[in-house]
């Protein structure tokens, strides 16, 4: 099976090593995985701060580069969501402004076949156990785009306790958001921040070494908000942790 | 809308106090999750929510895309019962028709039951300027009213006071408006209800003019629904010799079957019970029984302008039942005073800029009031897309675009104050349309990475001010993915 790795612009640009997590994982779950180079961005930032218009070439250059694969992957619950919830509405919306199909037809074939890593491990390869080893304790924290937006239900979780060596401690309010939401943690910074502090207070409550989640954006709030607060816990993708083994255990 | 909000700042200036406000914060953190826990146990106890909802959504869709059929029907049956229909297209005409009503009456007090409607109008101002005194009768309505204060929540719109803070303002301002509080008066929920219910009772027996909203309209049979928990708001329905009723249009569905949904998933989704304690329901007048005069003001206030909106109109299925002020996290934090208007929350981040249109500073700023975290969609009894009309408004405050006020089209400009932002969206784009240039920013960003400072000027500010910034990695993934073809092409 030949995969399409869209890593996402944030990955790419500022967590390299989940990237390098996918691929390690995927490849040794026998896929083939390719990285377009022409991917960029799928226009998320720009739709869901009001610039729909600005997002639009994103979203048809997204189904220009990913338009050939049988499958596109990408371990980000939030711009997985954009794919296959904002697209088909994309296409909607130019319909309704009496723009025509074009835009719906661009981006039709792309939006079945993009899938979040965990739910392509577990829907599309069958696999709960990915042979990972991983001895550490730690506690899940469930996107709120991977929870609401694409449905991941307790696939991550499934993942991760098939893990070797892993204890998984349950985060009290893992379903609330953690505040970072995009540009909202720029306007609403006070409330963004008190969101923040709440959920590294309740993911510090568990003991946990580390603090797990399926997109790195929230981490990247999530982690910098435990940075400044010195709780000496970790953000870690799960990528991260399902890539790791015992001969290539991850750091 | 209501003028008592003119001159608010925009919400995140508004937020900031009440996120740095302890006290707040903590009685808004225990009441939403208490409500919460028990909303959730109330609606699992029904095997086929979902279809109530899909129900309850579509009821709601139907009737609003005949509203002007059903309207009229519910003019005839409520005009056949013995009742009296005024329409009114904005809050000064329904001030206007009301004062104009009570001062028919010769009588100078009114009683209240709780009521966004007239809320949302600030008809207790407007009477007030007139010389004539509204009183509220909900318990906590009465507690927003004495403590000289604003609600902030659409069902407890106390729950930003604690026991404390409601057992002193009973003491310090029963005395001014009625029968003043017993000596002694602590703060257990026992005494303070009685001290609320002896001062109320007064004037229950008193009035000869109630004033309410409704949460439903039967159309076939002109039938106007309160639901409530409490009584006094059957006591205001029953005991005056007047009734004038203040609803909103939308309020209306077709038929009594269409109410049964409603009756089912507003209680479990508000207050969290089976059934509201007490479900009103009266029909124009009848000899002998209740009030003999009953008068019907039918409330627009930019309600047909709203559904003129297509993704926009979803908002007008909205019951009020503020689930999803109990579970958004924003709402938590920032308090509904924040969001400068009588709807708070989520709903009233998406209603108030429709309903008021977002030119002011606030309004233009309600949209981004939320993290777009859909917790407000999934509880949703109506299932109204909270999120997308949130986009769609923001769409609204940057672009500008075409809509309908008062009823005629017009070409919004985009809000100020976003010229900044609409750049660096451009420039992205246009970065994410040609990936050689993404890729040299890229290059650049990690080459200078010991230079990055630790904070950010301008709008980054924000986010570093309570935040670590992530270090920038040596290598960008696509040049690591180029130089060995994940780990196959070359040495790593």
């Amino acid at each position: 099976m030949r995969v399409a790795l869209f890593l996402t612009c944030v990955n790419d640009t500022l967590y390299p090593d989940t990237g390098r997590a996918v691929v390690k994982l995927l490849t040794r779950l026998g896929v083939d995985v390719d990285f377009p180079m022409a991917q960029t961005c799928c226009g998320q930032a720009h739709y869901n701060t009001g610039y729909r218009h600005e997002a639009e070439p994103l979203a048809r250059h997204f189904s220009d580069v990913f338009g050939e694969y049988e499958a596109i992957v990408t371990p980000s619950g939030s711009c997985g969501a954009m794919v296959r919830e904002l697209y088909p509405r994309m296409g909607e919306r130019a319909r309704a402004e009496g723009r025509g199909d074009a835009l719906a037809a661009t981006l039709a074939p792309v939006v079945p076949k993009t899938y979040e890593l965990t739910e392509f491990l577990v829907d599309v390869l069958g696999v709960t156990d990915v042979g990972a080893y991983y001895p550490h304790k730690v506690t899940y924290h469930p996107t709120c785009h991977g929870l609401r937006g694409l449905g991941l239900g307790d696939r991550p979780r499934r993942l991760l306790q098939a893990v070797k060596g892993l204890e998984l401690a349950e985060l009290p309010g893992a379903d609330e958001c953690c505040g970072f939401g995009g540009t909202f943690a720029l306007k609403n910074a006070d409330v963004s921040a008190a969101m923040g502090t709440d959920k590294v207070r309740n993911a510090e409550s568990t003991g946990a070494e580390v603090l797990c989640a399926a997109d790195n954006s929230c981490l990247m709030h999530i982690g910098g908000t435990m940075a400044r607060l010195r709780t000496g816990m970790r953000p870690v993708h799960i990528a991260e942790i399902l890539a790791s083994t015992e001969e290539e255990p991850a750091v | 809308m209501s003028g008592t909000f003119v001159g608010m700042p925009a919400f995140p200036e508004a937020a900031r106090e009440a996120v740095g406000n302890e006290t707040l914060r903590g009685n808004l953190r225990h009441a939403t999750h208490t409500i919460r826990a028990k909303r959730e146990k109330a609606v699992t106890e029904v095997a086929d929510w979902a279809e109530l909802r899909e129900a309850g959504k579509r009821i709601k869709d139907h009737t609003l895309r005949h509203l002007d059929r059903y309207l009229q029907q519910l003019e005839d049956s409520v005009t056949a019962a013995g009742g009296i229909v005024h329409w009114a297209a904005d809050a000064a005409e329904a001030n206007e028709i009301v004062t104009q009503l009570v001062k028919m009456t010769g009588e100078s007090e009114v009683v209240k039951v709780k009521s966004m409607a007239t809320q949302e109008i600030g008809l207790n101002e407007a009477l007030e300027a007139e010389g004539i005194r509204a009183y509220e009768t909900d318990l906590a309505e009465l507690i927003v009213q004495l403590g000289k204060d604003r609600p902030s929540h659409i069902l407890v719109p106390a729950i930003h006071r604690n026991r404390g803070e409601i057992r002193d303002i009973f003491t310090r301002e029963m005395s001014e408006w009625g029968r003043p509080a017993p000596e002694g008066l602590t703060d257990t929920p026992a005494e303070l209800a009685e001290a609320a219910r002896l001062h109320l009772r007064e004037k229950f027996l008193r009035a000869k003019v109630g004033i309410s909203g409704a949460n439903f309209m039967v159309a076939e049979t002109g039938t106007l629904v309160v639901v409530e928990s409490e009584g006094n708001g059957r006591m205001c329905l029953t005991l005056p010799e007047t009734l004038i009723s203040v609803v909103g249009i939308e309020k209306i569905v077709p038929t009594w079957r269409d109410l049964e949904v409603f009756l089912q998933t507003l209680p479990r989704s508000s207050t969290a019970e089976r059934m509201n304690p007490y479900t009103s329901t009266w029909t124009g007048t009848t000899d002998g029984d209740g009030p003999s005069t009953f008068h019907l003001v039918l409330l627009d206030n930019g309600r047909t302008d709203t559904l003129a909106d297509e993704v926009g109109r979803q908002a007008l299925r909205c019951i009020r039942c503020s689930a999803c002020l109990n579970v958004c996290p924003v709402y938590e934090r920032a308090g509904g005073h924040a969001y400068g208007s009588v709807y708070p929350g989520p709903i009233g981040a998406i209603l108030s800029p429709q309903l008021r249109g977002t030119q002011s500073e606030i309004d233009a700023s309600l949209p981004y009031a939320s993290s777009l975290c859909g917790a407000c969609y999934e509880v949703c009894p109506v299932a109204i897309d909270i999120p997308e009309v949130l986009v769609h408004l923001r769409e609204r405050v940057v672009q500008g675009g075409e809509v309908t006020r008062e009823g005629n089209k017009v070409v919004l400009r985009p809000a100020k104050g976003h010229a900044a932002e609409r750049a660096a969206m451009r420039a992205a784009r246009w970065a994410f349309t040609h990936p050689a240039a993404l890729r040299t920013g890229q290059r650049a960003a990690s080459r200078t990475r010991r230079f990055h400072p630790r904070t950010l000027p301008g709008p980054g500010k924000a986010w570093s001010g309570s935040r670590d910034l992530p270090p920038v990695p040596a290598e960008p993934f696509r040049d690591w993915w180029q130089r060995t073809r994940g780990g196959k092409g070359g040495a790593e």
